[in-house]
């Protein structure tokens, strides 16, 4: 079984969506926030790959057809975008106000509690553009001098995290019109979280899938301007 | 033969996004350019609604699952997170919050002050 699975291409990946089919099962059934489906599929899969012995790389054989998707799936955001346009166009200030406001409160939050932890140079930059998109963030990461493979680790993180407590987070806060929703999912944990709130709701999603792009620009232009703090 | 057609627009500006990541040199990902690509072609009309919608919705809908190769690709990145985890397991929880609060109250401040649309009286598709 075990040496089976160590040359499966299927194996993995078939694990990663039974388990998140699991995961979505019971979220339906018991309407729990705790069972997240794609956190359930994360844990359920490094579990037993590591019992069976199964490297990363061979679990990927197959699921790179998966992330293969991203691209062509990021760029259909743009139809939920489009079909709330007007939605967008009489929000405008709201919505470039929210996302400018959400990306310089990362950038502060990393920066003031780096200090308060006394984090070096590196690690300090590494975490920077921990809050945008996965390649914009590598980017970032890279130009400061940080350690790429951290940042993609704590964005991988940052994104299921807003993706498990994004709905209990705007409830925190007394956050409940679908715009604002949408901005704080995208801007505070890209992609991802736009998968949760695309379940929220169209506009959640479209306002989610434009602070994506909106909050990464404005990150590339204010991380290096902040990288010299520390 | 609708969604082959569907998925091939989408793979076109998915190919187009990715040429420009190429030519451009932004640390801008060919997934961002393909979804300002595909936004522009669809007010401009150079791609109707229709010709994208099923496949698109199709894909966004299965799109969590796309995410989790990166998340179990965590557990190859172990060993370089395990000596910065208990600061970086700080500041990742409390940005997520700083961020979503201060985004959503801001813009939900200046939505409401402003008494336009917005968005609640909706039907939506899920």
């Amino acid at each position: 079984m075990t040496e089976f699975m160590q040359n499966s291409a299927y194996a993995g990946v078939t694990i990663s969506l039974v388990s998140y089919a699991i995961g979505a099962w019971l979220k339906k059934k018991f309407g729990f926030g705790f069972f997240n489906p794609l956190l359930i599929s994360i844990v359920v899969t490094i579990l037993v790959l590591v019992a069976s012995n199964v490297s990363y790389d061979t679990y990927n054989e197959g699921a790179k057809y998966l992330s293969w998707l991203l691209t062509p799936s990021t760029v259909c955001l743009a139809i939920p975008l489009f079909e709330e346009w007007e939605l967008l166009k009489n929000n405008a200030k709201a919505v470039l106000a929210g996302v400018f406001s959400g990306v310089i409160t990362s950038l502060v939050t990393v920066y003031v509690l780096a200090k308060l932890m006394g984090l070096s140079h590196e690690n300090y930059v590494t975490l920077l553009p921990k809050s945008i998109t996965t390649a914009i963030g590598m980017g970032v990461s890279e130009e400061l001098g940080g350690y790429v493979t951290i940042t993609v680790a704590v964005i991988v993180i940052t994104g299921v995290l807003g993706n498990i407590f994004g709905e209990f987070i705007c409830k925190l806060f007394g956050i409940k019109e679908p715009i604002s929703k949408g901005l704080a999912f995208g801007t505070a944990a890209h992609a991802i979280g736009t998968a949760k709130a695309m379940e929220l709701g169209d506009v959640e999603g479209a306002m989610s899938s434009l602070s994506i792009a909106v909050a990464g620009i404005i990150t590339v232009v204010f991380a290096t301007v902040f990288a010299g703090l520390i | 033969m609708k969604y082959l057609k569907q998925f091939l627009i989408i793979l076109a500006v998915s190919l187009i996004g990715e040429i420009l990541k190429d030519v451009l040199p932004l640390p801008i990902p060919a997934s961002i350019y393909g979804m300002v690509i595909m936004f522009v072609c669809l007010l401009t009309g150079i791609i109707k609604l229709n010709q994208v919608r099923e496949t698109g919705k199709f894909l966004i809908e299965i799109m969590p699952v796309m995410f989790i190769p990166a998340g179990v690709g965590l557990m190859s990145s172990w060993d370089v997170l395990k000596p910065v985890l208990i600061p970086v397991s700080i500041i990742t929880v409390i940005t997520i919050f700083t961020v979503m609060g201060v985004t959503g109250i801001i813009s939900q401040t200046i939505i409401r002050s402003s008494g336009k649309e917005t968005g609640h009286d909706r039907v939506y598709a899920k």
